[in-house]
């Protein structure tokens, strides 16, 4: 059958309805001048024609790499029951839950996340999720813009670069004070940090475990921060909350998170999921939805959006966003991985993945030249000074078959002999002992 | 209900003017469209306000508004009680449900007599 919703003759017939003589009419706000001449799409194939050509590019993946690459996204295991259970038609195909009455199991998988997200970051209040890590770093930095209405951001260069990246992007017009704080050795420069917020800050911005895998306390700048009058704002990497310090616990105001971690496949890049929660005094800052409990005139319960003033589609010109695409299936698979894991295996698993990378590091040390570049304590991940560049390494290693890490090159002018290693419960010892073995090779 | 001593604004603000200071409001018509008020959002003490210009906003069950002054010059009030009891405002507006209290930096211009703001606002029995 051909997936085509109505024939010339219907379209013939809709366009007469409404008194216009052919589609064109339909476009005629566009000026001619920027309208596409062609859309440039090769002829229709049959659906066979188009699976082969698919498996065929496909094919040209190489996803049978073992992969020690982590910086920001995770290879972790994914148990069975997340792909079948959010592959339901009822949740694959759900739309937008704008009418409570027929939307009551989304909006409960909804309302279920935010409190799972809520717990993990130990915060008050979670929204339904955005985009993405990045996207809910934005976010949050123009929650504390509009609640400080101040225009100087501080943030700490131990920050994901591709997510300072992205502020810089999507702040180019607004005119906004951005301070970076340069790291010291993969470390925040907590001193430095502190004595660049002043009464003009609207919010400080920092990570843990930070992009070189080194986990820091972050209450006492936190604490400096508050006193300013500044927000405090913090990316975490959600799986290894289980065993780290909260963001709640050092006194955040707003905690984002990448959710990719937490039941979602890397696929290439996406879809991911924003996690953001922040406390209540900043509720009507926070942008997209949040999905409320409550009771219907029958005192039963029920699940509702909750204060959507503050979302595009009541007041567009006000909306505390307007790129807030909620990743409600992303989200899902966060809620039943955490289900399916529990508080307990989560835990075990954050403290798996932690202990093979230390386990990795010792090994990994005993390389002639190799040392950390950070002293500081760190989870799952760790970057490794190297005495040559971690690309020439990175190149032997993958025609081996194996991924050995992140080369910091890119981001980080003179750490380009530097590899930043991660391990998730998928890698094994048997791994990294061959990984140490193609890693002294390539010395 | 349209109180006779003060003057009005056509998106419903009422304001009481008393010599260089001015107490602002919103009219009983407003509330009643609005609905159950849940929350208010308004200028802080010191903050500086224009006649016309936007001062604040203001949510119900079913709508978001902004609030617009009615007067210019300095706040040097504003009503606390809102915070935690918006519904002041459904139920007491010209009273208790009062916004700010403004420090006027020169008279208003051009607002509405009751009699005027009654023709543009009747709040009927819905």
């Amino acid at each position: 059958m051909p997936y085509i919703p109505h024939t010339p003759d219907e379209q013939h017939r809709m366009l007469d309805v409404i008194g216009v003589a052919g589609m064109d009419d339909l476009f005629a706000e566009i000026p001619e001048a920027l309208r596409p001449k062609s859309f440039n799409l090769p002829e229709g194939l049959g659906e066979h024609e188009v699976m082969r050509h698919l498996e065929t590019l496909a094919n040209k993946n190489n996803t049978r790499l073992v992969g020690f690459l982590g910086a920001g996204f995770y290879d972790h295991a994914i148990p069975a029951a997340v792909d079948f259970l959010t592959s339901r038609g009822e949740f694959a195909t759900a739309y937008t839950p704008y009418q409570p009455e027929a939307s009551q199991g989304s909006l409960q998988a909804i309302f279920e996340y935010q409190t799972a997200v809520c717990r993990l970051l130990d915060m008050e209040y979670a929204n339904a999720s955005v985009y993405d890590g990045g996207t809910a770093l934005y976010e949050a930095m123009m929650m504390a813009v509009r609640h400080t209405k101040r225009r100087k951001i501080v943030v700490d260069e131990c920050v994901n670069p591709i997510y300072r990246r992205m502020l810089d992007c999507y702040t180019s017009n607004l005119h906004l004070d951005m301070t970076v704080v340069a790291h010291r050795e993969g470390g925040s420069d907590l001193k430095a940090l502190s004595a660049a917020v002043d009464t003009d800050t609207a919010a400080i911005i920092v990570q843990n475990p930070n992009f070189f895998g080194v986990l820091e306390d972050f209450s006492g700048l936190f604490a400096h921060a508050r006193s300013q009058g500044a927000l405090n704002i913090i990316s975490v990497y959600p799986l290894m909350q289980a065993i780290l310090k909260t963001p709640g616990a050092m006194g955040a105001d707003i905690a984002t998170a990448e959710g990719q971690s937490l039941g979602l496949p890397l696929s290439f890049g996406g879809p991911y999921l924003g996690m953001m929660a922040c406390t209540k005094a900043l509720i009507r800052q926070m942008p997209g939805r949040i999905v409320g409990r409550t009771t219907d005139s029958q005192g039963r319960t029920g699940y509702v959006l909750t204060l959507q003033a503050r979302e595009q589609h009541i007041r567009r010109q006000k909306a505390t966003s307007n790129i807030c695409s909620n990743q409600a299936l992303c989200a899902l698979r966060a809620i039943t991985y955490l289900c399916l894991m529990g508080p307990q295996g989560l835990a075990n698993t954050a403290m798996h993945c932690s202990e093979l990378a230390h386990y990795a590091a010792r090994r990994l040390l005993k390389l002639p030249g190799a040392k950390l570049l950070s002293q500081r304590p760190f989870a799952n991940e760790f970057a490794l000074v190297l005495p040559r560049p971690a690309y020439h390494v990175m190149d032997r290693l993958t025609r081996r078959g194996f991924l050995p890490g992140f080369p910091l090159g890119r981001y980080y002018p003179g750490l380009e002999n530097v590899l930043l290693i991660a391990c998730t419960e998928k890698n094994t010892r048997e791994d990294i002992g061959i990984l140490k073995e193609l890693l002294g090779g390539a010395l | 209900m349209i109180p006779s001593d003060l003057l009005y604004m056509a998106s419903h603000e009422w304001v009481r003017v008393t010599d260089q200071e001015a107490l602002v409001g919103i009219t009983d018509f407003a509330q009643c469209q609005l609905g159950d008020i849940t929350f208010i959002e308004l200028p802080s003490v010191g903050d500086a306000v224009a006649q016309g210009r936007e001062m604040g906003s203001i949510e119900s069950v079913k709508a978001a508004s902004e609030l617009n002054s009615p007067v210019s010059g300095t706040v040097i009030e504003v009503n606390a009680e809102l915070d935690g009891a918006p519904e002041k405002i459904n139920q007491d507006p010209y009273g208790a449900g009062w916004m700010i209290r403004v420090r006027l930096s020169e008279p208003p211009q051009g607002l509405l007599s009751p009699e005027e703001y009654k023709a543009i606002a009747e709040c009927g029995d819905e």
